[in-house]
C-alpha cells in the first residue's frame, strides 16, 4: 500500500502522464488482442484464406496502434512541456 | 557450432549499439564523475536516463558518434545556417559545441561568443541583458529573439542519405531494365527490388484504387513514399551511423501527409465530394451529424497518418534506448549489477531490434496502403 502511494505521488508530480500512457497501453492491448483472436479463429475455420486474413489483421492492428501511440505522444508532451 | 557463432556475433553487435549510447557520450564536457572514480554515492551528475533518451531521439546540430574514455568527442559538426538581423550567417556548429557551456535549471546550452546562444539545440540571439546571454521570464521559459534557422541538422543529413540511397537503388534498377528489357532475366539488385515493387503494386496499390489504369497516375508517388519511409526507418535503426530519427520528426511526416492530402483532394471526382457533403441513402437528421464528421475527416485522415508514423518510429527508438539505459541505471549501483542486468537487457534489446525491423516495413506498408485507399475513394465510380 505504501509503495502504491509513493508511486502515485511520483506520477502525480508529472501530471499523471505515466498513468495516461499506461491506460493507453491497456487500450491498445485489448483492441489488438481482440483482432488477433478473431483472426486466429477465422484462420482455423478457413486455412486457405490465411493470407487475406493476415493482411487485414496487420492493417487493423496498425490503425489501432496509431491511436494508442497518439496517446503516448500526448503523455510525452505533458512530461516534456 | 555455426549457430553459436552467429548468436555471439549478434549479441556482440547489439552491445556495440549500447556503446554508441554511452552516457559518457552525453554532455560535451559536462562533469561526469564516472562510477569507477567516484567514492560511491553522492555523485555530482548521476546518469539521467530520460535526458539521454530524449537527446538521442531529438534532432541535433552535430552527428555524435561516441566519446572516448579520455573525454574526447568523435562527432561531425554540421553547418549552421542562420538568417537574422545580421543577414545570412553560415558557420560550423563546433563554434557552439566547443564554445562556452551554460548550465541552466532546465536545459543545457552553449554560447557562441556574443552572437548566439543555443539551448537544447534551439538557437537564439544573444541577449546582452541576460544571464549568460539568455533572458528568461518568471516561469523559466526563454524569451530571447530567434534568428531563422535553416541549418543542416542531423535529421536533414538523414533525409539526404535516404534520398541518395533511394535514388542510387532505383536509378540503377531502372537502367538495368532499360538495358536488358524483356530479353534477360533480372539479376543482382533487380532481383531484390522487382518482387518488392510488384508486391506493393499488385497487392496494395491496385486493389485499393481499383484498376491498373486508374492507379497509373498514383503509382509513382506511392512507390516512392513506400521505399522512402522504409529506407529512412532502416537508416534510423543503425545507430552506429549516427542515430538518425528521420521519420520521428513531425516535419518530415507532415510533408508526406500534406502531399497525400493535396493529391486526394485534387483528384476527387464528383462522387467523392458528394459522398462527403451529401451522402446517398442517409436520412436527413443523420446527415447533420455525418457531414461535419466527414468534412473534418478530410483534414484528419492525413493528420493521423502523420502522427501514426512519427509516433511508431519514435516509440520504437525510445524502447530500445530505454533497455540500454537500464544497463547504466543498474550499473550505478555497481559493476556486477550492471553486467548482470546488461545480459538480460541486451537480449531484450536485440529482440526489440527485430521487432523494429518489422515495424520499419510495416509503417511504410500501412502508410502506402492507407494513402492508396484515400486515393481510391477519391477516384471511385458511382457504384460502391
Amino acid at each position: 500500500m505504501e509503495l502504491l502511494t509513493i508511486l502515485l505521488q511520483a506520477t502525480a508530480a508529472l501530471g499523471w502522464a505515466g498513468v495516461g500512457a499506461g491506460i493507453a497501453a491497456v487500450g491498445a492491448g485489448i483492441g489488438i488482442g481482440r483482432i488477433g483472436g478473431s483472426a486466429l479463429e477465422s484462420i482455423a475455420r478457413q486455412p486457405e484464406a490465411s493470407g487475406d486474413i493476415r493482411a487485414n489483421m496487420i492493417l487493423a492492428a496498425a490503425l489501432i496502434e496509431g491511436v494508442a501511440l497518439f496517446a503516448v505522444i500526448v503523455c510525452l508532451l505533458v512530461v516534456l512541456g | 557450432m555455426k549457430k553459436l557463432l552467429f548468436l555471439a556475433l549478434v549479441l556482440a553487435g547489439a552491445s556495440f549499439n549500447a556503446f554508441a549510447d554511452d552516457p559518457e557520450s552525453e554532455a560535451h564536457g559536462e562533469e561526469h564523475a564516472t562510477e569507477a572514480h567516484a567514492e560511491g554515492h553522492a555523485e555530482e551528475s548521476t546518469f539521467n536516463a530520460g535526458e539521454m533518451i530524449m537527446h538521442h531521439i531529438a534532432d541535433a546540430h552535430e552527428i555524435h558518434f561516441l566519446t572516448t574514455g579520455s573525454g574526447k568527442d568523435v562527432a561531425i559538426s554540421l553547418p549552421i545556417i542562420l538568417l537574422g538581423d545580421n543577414g545570412l550567417e553560415v558557420f560550423s556548429s563546433s563554434h557552439f559545441y566547443h564554445g562556452e557551456e551554460i548550465h541552466l535549471e532546465k536545459g543545457h546550452g552553449f554560447a557562441y561568443d556574443d552572437k548566439y546562444v543555443m539551448v537544447d539545440e534551439v538557437i537564439y540571439n544573444y541577449a546582452a541583458d541576460g544571464h549568460h546571454g539568455i533572458k528568461t521570464d518568471e516561469s523559466g521559459a526563454i524569451i530571447n529573439s530567434k534568428p531563422m534557422d535553416f541549418s543542416i541538422t542531423k535529421t536533414v543529413v538523414g533525409l539526404l542519405l535516404t534520398t541518395i540511397i533511394l535514388l542510387w537503388i532505383m536509378i540503377s534498377v531502372g537502367r538495368a531494365y532499360k538495358r536488358k528489357g524483356h530479353k534477360e532475366a533480372p539479376s543482382g539488385l533487380q532481383s531484390l527490388i522487382e518482387p518488392l515493387i510488384v508486391f506493393v503494386e499488385d497487392q496494395v496499390i491496385i486493389p485499393s484504387i481499383g484498376s491498373r489504369e486508374k492507379a497509373a497516375k498514383f503509382t509513382p508517388f506511392l512507390l516512392t513514399v513506400f521505399f522512402f519511409i522504409w529506407i529512412a526507418n532502416l537508416l534510423g535503426l543503425m545507430s552506429f551511423l549516427g542515430g538518425y530519427n528521420v521519420m520521428g520528426s513531425m516535419g518530415v511526416t507532415l510533408v508526406l501527409a500534406f502531399f497525400v492530402l493535396i493529391i486526394t483532394n485534387i483528384n476527387g471526382n464528383k462522387h467523392y465530394w458528394k459522398h462527403i457533403f451529401w451522402p446517398d441513402g442517409v436520412p436527413l437528421p443523420i446527415k447533420f451529424i455525418l457531414v461535419p464528421i466527414e468534412a473534418v475527416q478530410i483534414l484528419l485522415k492525413p493528420t493521423v497518418l502523420m502522427i501514426r508514423l512519427t509516433a511508431n518510429i519514435t516509440a520504437g527508438h525510445i524502447i530500445i534506448l530505454a533497455f540500454t539505459a537500464l544497463i547504466f541505471i543498474f550499473g550505478q549501483s555497481g559493476v556486477g549489477a550492471g553486467i548482470g542486468v546488461g545480459i538480460g537487457s541486451t537480449i531484450f534489446m536485440v529482440f526489440m531490434f527485430f521487432i523494429e525491423l518489422l515495424v520499419a516495413f510495416l509503417q511504410a506498408y500501412v502508410f502506402t496502403l492507407l494513402s492508396s485507399l484515400y486515393f481510391g475513394s477519391a477516384v471511385e465510380d458511382a457504384h460502391h
